[in-house]
């Protein structure tokens, strides 16, 4: 297990109740410069997929794996950089919350819309059940 | 002899306007153009003649009833395929919409109808923009008119393509961490990201949306101003739009190619000279004459040192995934595009899981899991957290940057064109030919991309683009330096594209 991997917890992105993910073990708000890169498991990503929602395959969980683990270990140097003291920027330009009058202006029409779905019933989207008979 | 399809965009409305060709003509000789050289390039994913030919009507009539037209009426355009259009299919390169015809028009596409363009249809990218290559792309790769085994950039490398291969004289394109100006510049033509929020994103398939932003590509610096000038302008149907007036880069563009720089300060970027190796023998050269070439205009040449830009990679490549594992969850299977496994016992997640698993493809999958691992609780501050402090230190560094220079110029990529499979088993490979773009991607400022040379350094002689960048709202510059140089470098040595091997027609 990597070092740095959260054995004691749930899993922090979802609390299901697993193990978890490998996490990078990089020191980061004291500007050292760490040799720990992340580790990724082939059932980390085999998490990961379930979390984002995609049935992917043994063989891509094997492609997968190798290639998660490379990028992660490239982009991890941004623990390098000593950034305790600088704030986040999350957009270029600066923002203010804009409100548009309230005024109701036209919608799309429902037909409109709906042609492009996948599945439709008594003019509504169809939806697979969402329930499981455990639920 | 110079044939209608060769001619700028300039040129083609002119030539509407005086009425020596009708827009119908030119509408169909670039459909043509499209059918002859399209098996071989495959630019684009979806060709619509009879919509272009009655939009190329409708110029002819109001012409006809004494109307003025706009200074592009007529001119025929490229869309890239991530830009929503009402009743023409939109992908986004994806399986996942394959047969999606969109409700709505997006802002873009509306401002270029208005303009009287003429749009012909829709080009290959990489699937939901993601990639340098245009080969992510579910509908097969785009083939480099330079080179036909080779990528044409990406991810708008159909639309690059499309205007080197002359099937259009502009096209639009987006542009995340680079994916106008790399495409531009290893296909030889002119493209232009703007300043973040001066071009509204209304309608834009988002991928990662604090740094998406749509621009111009044409073949000259004038031809990508005046499209430029058509898209900017603030919309109030996209909340991160500048409700400001757009900067005039028509006029920037044409005082540029009178040709002088006396009294502007061009910055050389100390880390984007590939001088801890990494960039092309070829590319370094080509851009190393193109700053003499700003010298030999009056320019004043600076060093200047962006520290920071060395990480631009890693904030990038976690900033842009975890931005698309949120947009693309939108991509569930319920109120557009696939659906799989419905089989009436699977729940809704197990739906979700499968169309997901059967729409998306490989890079795809790669960065939503890659933004799902850097968003989590655990690892958010390590990662995104980490990664948006690293992006101030970068907007910091351009500022200290432009205190010392009006404009920062560096290669646009490290490479030339690649040949097509040759670096898509290796991701991190794909990932550095944005090197050079990242930096103003993150700071949401403007660059463009103009060709300055050639290089044979992997055999054939394949085109190289200097990118210049410019302050927030001072997209004029880049057009301005851009339109001096391009003006010089073609007095000098005849336009870059004038090498480009006939295709098709030509032949």
């Amino acid at each position: 297990m990597p070092p740095g991997h959260c054995r004691n917890r749930v899993c922090p992105a979802c609390y299901c109740g697993s193990s978890g993910l490998a996490a990078a073990a990089v020191a980061l708000d004291s500007g050292a410069v760490s040799d720990e890169r992340p580790t990724l498991t082939r059932d980390e990503v085999a998490h990961l997929a379930r979390l984002a929602r995609l049935a992917v395959t043994d063989a891509e969980l094997d492609l997968f794996a190798g290639q998660l683990d490379v990028i992660l270990s490239a982009v991890a140097r941004i623990g390098d950089v000593a950034a305790a003291d600088i704030p986040p920027t999350s957009h270029a330009v600066p923002l203010e919350n804009v409100l548009r009058a309230d005024v109701v202006g036209p919608s799309l029409p429902r037909e409109d819309v709906l042609a492009g779905a996948p599945s439709v019933e008594d003019n509504r989207f169809r939806v697979p059940r969402i329930l499981g008979e455990e639920e | 002899m110079t044939q209608l399809h060769q001619l700028t965009a300039a040129a083609t409305a002119a030539a509407i306007s005086s009425g020596e060709v009708s827009a119908v003509e030119v509408a169909q000789l670039h459909l043509d153009r499209i059918a002859a050289t399209d098996g071989d390039i495959k630019a684009f994913l979806h060709v619509d003649p009879d919509g272009a030919l009655a939009a190329a009507k409708t110029v002819d009539e109001r012409k006809a009833a004494g109307e003025e037209l706009g200074p592009l009426a007529g001119v025929p355009l490229a869309m890239k395929d991530v830009v929503v259009t009402k009743g023409l299919p939109t992908t986004a390169g994806s399986k996942i919409l394959e047969g999606w015809i969109p409700p709505f028009e997006a802002t873009i596409t509306r401002r270029v109808l208005d303009a009287g363009i003429v749009m012909l249809g829709k080009t290959n990218m990489d699937e939901f923009a993601m990639g340098s290559s245009t080969e992510n792309s579910a509908y097969g790769p785009t083939h480099n008119p330079w080179d036909l085994t080779r990528v044409p950039g990406g991810s708008s490398g159909g639309s690059s393509a499309a205007v080197a291969a002359y099937q259009a004289p502009l096209s639009i394109g987006t542009d995340t961490g680079g994916s106008i100006r790399q495409p531009a510049a290893v296909t030889g033509i002119v493209g232009h990201k703007p300043t973040y929020g001066a071009v509204s994103r209304y309608g834009l398939i988002a991928f990662s949306s604090s740094l998406d932003q749509a621009g111009p590509f044409g073949r000259t610096v004038e031809d990508t101003a005046l499209l430029h000038r058509v898209l900017a302008g603030h919309d109030p149907l996209d909340s991160t739009s500048i409700p400001q007036p757009a900067t005039d880069v028509v006029t920037a563009a044409r005082e540029g190619a009178r040709g002088d720089l006396k009294g502007v300060k061009v910055g050389v970027v100390t880390e984007l000279t590939g001088s801890g190796g990494g960039y092309q023998d070829g590319v370094i050269a080509s851009f190393q004459s193109g700053v003499e070439i700003l010298r030999g205009l009056g320019a004043e040449i600076v060093e200047v040192s962006c520290p920071n830009f060395d990480y631009a990679l890693a904030a990038y490549y976690l900033i842009a995934p975890s931005e698309c594992s949120s947009n693309l969850a939108r991509f569930d299977g319920v109120r557009y595009g696939l659906r799989v496994g419905d089989d009436g016992n699977n729940s809704l997640e197990e739906v979700m899981s499968l169309t997901r698993e059967a729409g998306f493809g490989a890079e795809v999958k790669r960065r939503i899991m890659i933004g799902t691992y850097a968003l989590s609780s655990g690892y958010y501050d390590a990662y995104y957290g980490q990664a948006q402090k690293v992006r101030t230190l970068i907007a910091r560094d351009f500022a200290a940057a432009f205190d010392a220079a009006d404009v920062l110029v560096s290669p646009t990529s490290p490479f030339v064109a690649f040949g097509i499979g040759e670096r898509m088993a290796d991701p991190m490979a794909m990932y550095v030919n944005d090197l050079c773009t990242l930096p103003a991607s993150l700071a949401g400022t403007p660059a463009i991309s103009v060709p300055c040379g050639l290089s044979t350094e992997t055999g054939p002689a394949l085109p190289v683009g200097l990118q210049i960048m410019a302050p927030a709202m001072a997209d004029d510059r880049c057009y301005r330096v851009g339109a001096a140089f391009e003006a010089a470098y073609n007095a000098a040595n005849g336009p870059v594209l004038s090498n480009i091997p006939t295709l098709g027609a030509d032949k």
